[in-house]
C-alpha cells in the first residue's frame, strides 16, 4: 500500500473541489483566503476572476441554472462574505444548488473583531440551506463532500463553508493531514435524509382525481426543472391532455409552442393562464410553491379547485394552500409513477371528457392574447417588439438570463421557451443586477450556446462591471439593454397606484453613455433607436463570438406591463391590455347581471 | 406572556446534533418565521452526540404542522416528537428567594410543605425554596409566593417525556 498523501488544508480544499468534478470556480481573492489561492495556480479547475463578489455568486447561480451542476464561488472574509449575501439569499429562494467558500480569520482571532472578521455563518444562517465553520484542516474533505451533497440533493440550495485562514496555511504544521475522500454513506448526517420517493397510495389518489377532473390544470414550477422532469411532464400532459402553465421559475419546462401550453400565470401572467387556474376544478401543483406573485389573494385563488401538490420539500405542503393530495417527493419520479398508474387505470380512454374545457381555454387565448401597439414613426422602440425580434433572430436553444423589472416580465412573456434550462432569472428574491453575471455563469458552463442577457438600464448599472470579467475571461455573452430611462417597474406602480406621482424613478436615456461604457469594458457596443434598425443589429450581434456584445435599445418610457394583477388582489380582477379591457369589462358586467 | 398550560401551546422534544451553533439555528428559525417560543430548554442527552431541546411553542402565529416541518428542514435536527398531554409527563422546576417576615414564617413554611416544596436556604430574613412539579403546580406555587415580597424567582421551562406504550404522534417526515 502506498503511504497516504500528506496535504495541507488549502491543497485539500482544491483537491476536494476537483473530486467533486468542479470545472469552474467564480471567485475573488483577499487576505483570509490567500492560502487557498496559491494551490489554484496548479489546479486543473478554471478560476474566473470576477470584479465584485456579488458577481461571483450570481455567476455560480447562472452556471447551476444552465448546467444543473452545482455552481461554486469562493471569496475572502468580512466584506467579501457580506458581498455574497445577496446571491446566497437569491439561491435560497430559487432553490439553486451552489457551494460558496468564504475565507475566515484565523481560529484564534475569531470573536476578537479582527481585521475583516464578520460572523459569516451567523449572517448567512437563514439564507443558506446549511452552512459550516470548519475548525480542523482534516475536516475539509468531509465538509466539502457534505456541502455538495446537501446543496444538490432534496430541495437544492446554497451551502456555505467558512474556512479560517490558519487551517489552510501551508506554513502551519497543524494544517497538514493524510488525505482521504469519504463516501457519501460515511458522512455523518443523522438529520438529513431527503425523501425523494413519492408514496404510491398518494399517487393513486392523485390519479383518481386526474381521471375525474373536467377542468384540470398542471401548475408547473421550478421543481420540475430541478428534478430534470421536463420529458416526463410532456408525456404526462400529452397522455391526459391537461393544459400546462409554467411559472416564472419554470419557463421552458414545457414547450411554449405546444398546444397544451398556456404560458405564465401570476401577477404579469397572461389572461388565459391566470383564468384557467381560477376556473379549474383540479390544480396539479408540480414543484411549485403557491408564491404570492402567482396566487394573488390566497383566499380567492382557484376557489373551486381540488389540489394535488407534489413537492420534495414537506414544508411546502400546506404552507399556503392545503392540498387534497399532498405528495412529498421528486417531481420526476412522481410524474413517472402518475403516467404508469394512469395507463394502468385505462388512460387516456378512462379520462373524463375535458374537451369543453380545452375549447373554453382556447377561446380565452384567442380573445385575450398578449398584445402591444407598435411604436408610431419617430417614437422610440417598444420593448416587446425588440424581444420578439431577438427571439426570432437568435438560435432556438438560446439561453436567456434576465434582470428584474418590466423587461423581465416582457422577456418571460414574449420569448418562446421550447427547451428546459433556457430561461434564467431571479424569481424569488427579485434581485436587480442578476442578469449579467448569471449570463456569464451560464455561458461559462455552456460555451457552445448563445447566451443573451436581457437587462434593464437600472439593473445594468448594478452589475455591469462583470462585462470586464466576460471580456477578459473570454466568456462572450450578449446583452440586450432595454433602456427606457426609468426604473420602469417602479414607475409603472407609481403610475397605476400612486396617481402618477413619480418619485425617484427617472434615470435618463443618455446618462451614462452605455455604448461608451460597454466599449470601455471590452465589449462591442451598438445603439438602436429605430425599429427598422433592430434586425440588422441583432444579426450583427449574433455573429460576434469572440467578445461580449451590448446592444442598447432605446425604448419607450411609458410602456406598462400587462396583464397585471394588482398586489394582493384576486386573480379574477386581472387587468388586461388597455385595448382589451373594455371587452373584458363588458363580459364581467354581463356575467354579473346574469347571476 | 403566554403562560405554559395555554391550549395554544404545544410541547416539542427536538433531538439535535450536539454541535456548535445548533441552538442558534433553531432560535433563528423561530425568529425568522415569526413563531413564538414560550419556553425552551436544552441539554446534552445520554448519548452525547445529541442534545434534546424541549420547546413549548405557541401556535397562534403558525400551525404546528408548519413549525415542525420547518424545524425538520434544519440539517442538524434528527427527530421531533410532539409531547401530547395524554401521552407524556411534563415537569418544571421553580426556584425562588422570598423575603419572609418573622410573623409570617409559619404561614410560609405551611405553603411550601403543602406543595411539597423544599427550603434550600434560610437566613437574613429570606427563604430560598424550590419546587419541581407539573407546570400547573408550579403556576400555583408561583401565585402563592406572590403574596410575599419576592426577591428573585426563576422557572426553568418544561421538560417532557413520553409514557412508554403511548405513541408519539410526530416523527420525522
Ligand atoms: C436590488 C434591488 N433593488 C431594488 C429593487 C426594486 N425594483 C424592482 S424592479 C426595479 C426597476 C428596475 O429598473 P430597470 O432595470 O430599468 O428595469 P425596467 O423595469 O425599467 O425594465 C426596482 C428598482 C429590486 N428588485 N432589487
Ligand atoms: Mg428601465
Amino acid at each position: 500500500m502506498t503511504a497516504p498523501e500528506r496535504l495541507n488544508g488549502g491543497q485539500a480544499l482544491i483537491k476536494s473541489l476537483e473530486m467533486e468534478n468542479v470545472e469552474v470556480v467564480f471567485g475573488y481573492p483577499g487576505g483570509a483566503i490567500l492560502p487557498v489561492y496559491d494551490p489554484i495556480i496548479d489546479a486543473k479547475l478554471r478560476h474566473v476572476l470576477v470584479r465584485h463578489e456579488q458577481g461571483a455568486g450570481h455567476m455560480a447561480e447562472g452556471y447551476a441554472h444552465a448546467t444543473g451542476k452545482p455552481g461554486v464561488c469562493m471569496v475572502t472574509s468580512g466584506p467579501a462574505a457580506t458581498n455574497v449575501v445577496t446571491p446566497l439569499a437569491d439561491a435560497m429562494l430559487d432553490s439553486v444548488p451552489m457551494v460558496c467558500i468564504t475565507g475566515q480569520v484565523a481560529l484564534a482571532a475569531i470573536g476578537t473583531d479582527a481585521f475583516q472578521e464578520c460572523d459569516t455563518t451567523g449572517i448567512t444562517r437563514s439564507i443558506t440551506k446549511h452552512n459550516f465553520l470548519v475548525t480542523r484542516a482534516e475536516d475539509i474533505p468531509r465538509v466539502i463532500r457534505t456541502a455538495f451533497h446537501i446543496a444538490t440533493t432534496g430541495r437544492p440550495g446554497p451551502v456555505l463553508v467558512d474556512i479560517p485562514k490558519d487551517i489552510v496555511d501551508a506554513n502551519n504544521p497543524a494544517a497538514y493531514f493524510d488525505w482521504y475522500w469519504p463516501e457519501i454513506e460515511d458522512l455523518e448526517l443523522p438529520g438529513y435524509q431527503p425523501n425523494v420517493d413519492p408514496d404510491p397510495t398518494a399517487i393513486a389518489d392523485a390519479v383518481e382525481l386526474m381521471l375525474a377532473a373536467e377542468r384540470p390544470v398542471l401548475y408547473v414550477g421550478g421543481g420540475v426543472l430541478k428534478a430534470r422532469g421536463a420529458e416526463v411532464l410532456l408525456e404526462l400532459a400529452e397522455l391526459t391532455n391537461i393544459p400546462v402553465v409554467t411559472t416564472l421559475m419554470a419557463r421552458g419546462a414545457f414547450p411554449d409552442s405546444h398546444e397544451l401550453c398556456l404560458g405564465m400565470p401570476g401577477m404579469h401572467g397572461n389572461y388565459t393562464a391566470i383564468t384557467a387556474i381560477q376556473q379549474s376544478d383540479l390544480l396539479i401543483a408540480m414543484g411549485s410553491r403557491f408564491d404570492d406573485r402567482v396566487t394573488g389573494k390566497v383566499g380567492a385563488f382557484a376557489p373551486g379547485a381540488k389540489v394535488i401538490h407534489v413537492d420534495i420539500d414537506p414544508a411546502e405542503q400546506g404552507k399556503v394552500r392545503m392540498p387534497d393530495v399532498p405528495i412529498v417527493g421528486d417531481c420526476r419520479l412522481a410524474m413517472e409513477l402518475m403516467v404508469e398508474e394512469l395507463k394502468a387505470k385505462g388512460a387516456p380512454e378512462s379520462l373524463a371528457d375535458s374537451s369543453a374545457w380545452r375549447q373554453q381555454v382556447s377561446g380565452w387565448q384567442e380573445k385575450y392574447p398578449l398584445t402591444y401597439e407598435q411604436s408610431a414613426p419617430g417614437e422610440l422602440l417598444k420593448p416587446q417588439y425588440v424581444l420578439e425580434r431577438l427571439r426570432d433572430l437568435s438560435p432556438e436553444d438560446t439561453i436567456v438570463a434576465s434582470g428584474v423589472g418590466q423587461h423581465q416580465m416582457w422577456a418571460s412573456q414574449y420569448w418562446t421557451f421550447d427547451h428546459p434550462y433556457t430561461w434564467i432569472n431571479s424569481g424569488g428574491l427579485g434581485t436587480m443586477g442578476f442578469s449579467i453575471p448569471a449570463a456569464i455563469g451560464a455561458k461559462a458552463g455552456m460555451m457552445d450556446r448563445t447566451v443573451w442577457s436581457v437587462d434593464g438600464d437600472g439593473n445594468f448599472q448594478m452589475t455591469a462591471q462583470e462585462l470586464v470579467t466576460a471580456a477578459v475571461e473570454k466568456i462572450p455573452i450578449k446583452v440586450a439593454l432595454m433602456n427606457n430611462a426609468y426604473l420602469g417597474m417602479v414607475r409603472q406602480w407609481q403610475s397605476l397606484f400612486y396617481e402618477e406621482r413619480l418619485s425617484e424613478v427617472y434615470l435618463s436615456h443618455d446618462m451614462p453613455d452605455y455604448v461608451k461604457w460597454a466599449e470601455a469594458m471590452g465589449c462591442v457596443a451598438f445603439r438602436v433607436e429605430d425599429p427598422d434598425e433592430v434586425d440588422a443589429v441583432i444579426q450583427k450581434a449574433n455573429e460576434i463570438n469572440d467578445r461580449p456584445v451590448v446592444i442598447e435599445f432605446r425604448c419607450h418610457s411609458e410602456e406598462n406591463v400587462y396583464p397585471m394583477v394588482p398586489a394582493g388582489g384576486s386573480n379574477d380582477a386581472v387587468i388586461v391590455d388597455p385595448t382589451q379591457q373594455p371587452t373584458l369589462d363588458a363580459e364581467r358586467a354581463a356575467k354579473e347581471a346574469s347571476q | 406572556m403566554n403562560r405554559p398550560g395555554n391550549l395554544e401551546n404545544h410541547t416539542l422534544a427536538v433531538v439535535v446534533e450536539n454541535k456548535a451553533g445548533v441552538l442558534a439555528r433553531v432560535a433563528d428559525l423561530f425568529a425568522r418565521r415569526g413563531y413564538n417560543i414560550v419556553s425552551l430548554l436544552v441539554a446534552p442527552m445520554d448519548d452525547e452526540r445529541f442534545s434534546r431541546i424541549t420547546i413549548v411553542v405557541s401556535v397562534e402565529s403558525a400551525p404546528l404542522d408548519q413549525i415542525v416541518k420547518q424545524l425538520f428542514k434544519l440539517v442538524n435536527v434528527v427527530e421531533i416528537m410532539e409531547m401530547i398531554p395524554e401521552a407524556s409527563v411534563e415537569r418544571e422546576l421553580i426556584v425562588a428567594n422570598v423575603k419572609v417576615p418573622t410573623e409570617r414564617r409559619d404561614e410560609f413554611t405551611a405553603i411550601i410543605e403543602r406543595a411539597h416544596g423544599r427550603i434550600l436556604h434560610d437566613g437574613d430574613g429570606h427563604m430560598m425554596v424550590s419546587l419541581a412539579g407539573e407546570p400547573a403546580e408550579v403556576d400555583a406555587i408561583e401565585a402563592d409566593l406572590k403574596a410575599f415580597d419576592i426577591f428573585d424567582l426563576q422557572r426553568t421551562g418544561r421538560v417532557a417525556m413520553r409514557i412508554v406504550g403511548a405513541e408519539a404522534p410526530v416523527t420525522k417526515v
